[in-house]
């Protein structure tokens, strides 16, 4: 994003802003969705959500190594500090945002400091165990969260004071766009700074970035605050679009879902949750339409299929065909020459 | 402060009741060329993980310029200046060499908490790398993963990424462990242009390696220093030759 070198000729810098455009054009056409599809700007928003869920679920389960099944008790978390902040009447969605940011962040830095001790297997039974215990207290407080009916009678005033949450979900769409857009951006630097790279290294091989001095605990907590942080945006943003709060956003169902999700499209990717969230909710639509009293079972044997055959999800596969067509041309370019 | 003395006293270590490291003391100096020699199982990479703090030791003390560093952790040694390489090679595998060896100048430099400063931005950091990865010879590899380096070049990378640290102290654990015999002079080339106040200690098998290198050897023996003393000596030792070099098919281009 920054280029330091003293003058840059015309030929480095025509590509790159053409490549810059390039890269905008995917956002661009997405922003323009509401006018070639009206009425799917509500699905299109759940997609958005989830893909910024799945983007924070990726700096950990990607990057740094870290597998969670609970990465929903820290949306549930955003989700129901938005709502409660509406109930009680703080209701500008920016502010509401950012106070659940806060929180999850807070809830993230507890457990994580707690959990982050151990590896592999017993890492991943705590986690669960976190969600789990946040789901206990969600559905026992009844007096704040409303418990098993979901928390009612959310609303939150215009964003930026100018536009209002309306019926067709158009501003929700735009809100939430704009919000992942701004994730997405900040997570893209953070995966290639120094701090991206280490964590990268721990999950390689974390002995040795002990011993080339690396705290990992200390960097493991920073990014377990930092996902935590993105996964109450996440479940704000959720709150926010459709007014409710329902005990599902902290269930370990949507956290084994938003890890499926990520690993069919592929983990440590970065783009991995742009594919795999519309690609996981179009086959829960097209299952849910052939059998809707079964439809576990297709999802499941999906995930079998995909971890059986691949590994890396549809970007890894993508990734395995790109391979042999390249070595195919540099097999050729060797026999012409 | 750029040199730094190591000591050892009274270190002992045990798993369970089986002693491995037996009342060793040891001081390396700095500037030393010193190496560690002894038979298999003698305790020599369990000395080395004393030293570094990847193992606690039952008894003794560690010193690091006179000051205990007996209940401070890997990492913070590290950073006061012990560097290693490992007995079996230990690198990030699906990294090129050049992110290899940028993960140990960023942590040396105290940037590798950086969040949000693009890597590339650091390019003061990337020359250093650059520089590092040439005088270990990988130039042509740079932007190969290390898992797909034939092993000795792995060992010359790991040793790279060991010299990225600014080791004060350099512990090298069998670096030419997987390198042919004809080749392991490189290692001792890559030595010779390190800084002279330096104390590096080798640990080999390859005694050719290990005479041609130290100045000092000490022999660690079932977990005790046997004998210190420069190689002439250490190889008319009959203690030595009977324990270790008389048994051992490399004794004898060391004796000659």
């Amino acid at each position: 994003m920054t280029t330091v070198s003293a003058s840059p000729t015309v030929h480095e810098v025509v590509p790159s802003a053409i490549i810059r455009l390039l890269k905008l054009l995917p956002w661009l056409l997405v922003a323009a969705l509401p006018l070639a599809l009206p009425g799917y700007e509500p699905l299109a928003t759940q997609v958005f959500v989830m893909i910024l869920f799945a983007l924070s679920l990726d700096l950990l389960v990607g990057y740094a190594g870290i597998v969670t099944l609970g990465h929903a008790g820290l949306f549930g978390m955003g989700g129901y500090t938005a709502g409660i902040f509406s109930v009680h009447g703080i209701t500008d969605p920016i502010a509401t945002a950012v106070c659940a940011m806060i929180l999850a962040a807070v809830t993230g830095l507890m457990f994580g400091a707690a959990m982050l001790r151990t590896k592999g297997l017993t890492l991943l039974m705590l986690t669960m165990a976190s969600a789990f215990l946040l789901y206990e207290i969600a559905n026992k407080a009844t007096g704040l969260t409303g418990g098993e009916d979901g928390l009612q009678g959310v609303s939150f005033t215009p964003v930026l004071g100018l536009f209002a949450f309306d019926f067709r979900g158009k501003t929700a769409f735009f809100y939430s766009l704009a919000a992942l857009f701004i994730v997405f951006i900040f997570v893209r630097a953070l995966i290639n700074s120094p701090f991206g790279w280490s964590l990268r290294g721990i999950r390689e091989n974390d002995a040795r970035m002990v011993a080339i001095g690396c705290p990992i605990m200390q960097r493991r907590i920073i990014v377990y605050v930092i996902s935590s942080a993105l996964a109450g945006l996440a479940g704000a943003l959720q709150a926010q679009s459709t007014q409710f709060v329902a005990l599902y956003s902290l269930s370990f169902e949507l956290s084994g879902n938003i890890l499926i999700m990520l690993i069919l499209g592929g983990s440590g990717r970065l783009y991995g949750a742009f594919i795999g969230v519309p690609a996981f909710m179009f086959a829960q639509d097209l299952l849910a339409k052939q059998d809707p009293a079964n439809w576990y079972l297709g999802q499941g044997i999906i995930l079998i299929a995909l971890v059986m055959l691949a590994p890396g999800g549809i970007l890894g596969i993508a990734e395995r065909v790109i391979d042999v067509i390249k070595r195919r041309r540099v097999r050729n370019g060797h026999r012409d020459s | 402060m750029d040199t730094a003395t190591l000591e050892t006293r009274g270190l002992n270590c045990s798993f369970g009741s089986n002693r491995v490291i037996t009342d060793v003391d040891f001081t390396l100096r700095p500037g030393e060329r010193r190496a560690l020699i002894g038979p298999n199982g003698g305790g020599k990479t369990t000395f080395v993980n004393l030293l570094t703090g990847r193992l606690r030791p039952s008894s003794g003390n560690i010193m690091l310029n006179g000051e205990d560093v007996t209940e401070l952790g890997e990492a913070r040694r590290i950073r006061l200046g012990i560097g290693r390489t490992f007995q079996i090679t230990s690198l990030f595998p699906k990294m090129t060499v050049r992110e290899n060896v940028f993960l140990a100048v960023a942590e040396c430099e105290g940037i590798a908490g950086k969040l949000l400063r693009s890597v590339s931005s650091h390019r003061q950091q990337f020359e250093r790398v650059d520089e590092l990865v040439h005088r270990v010879g990988l130039s042509d590899v740079a932007g190969v993963p290390a898992q797909l380096l034939p092993y000795g070049r792995q060992r010359l990378l790991e040793i790279a990424v060991a010299l990225a640290l600014r080791p004060k102290i350099l512990l090298l654990d069998e670096p030419a462990a997987g390198i042919p015999t004809a080749e392991s002079h490189v290692i001792l080339d890559i030595i010779a242009t390190l800084p002279k106040e330096i104390a590096v200690l080798l640990i080999d098998h390859d005694m050719d390696l290990v005479f041609r290198f130290a100045q000092q050897i000490s022999v660690l023996v079932q977990g005790s220093i046997l004998v210190e003393g420069a190689p002439k000596d250490i190889a008319a030792d009959p203690r030595v030759r009977e324990v270790y070099l008389g048994d051992s098919k490399h004794g004898r281009p060391a004796a000659a």
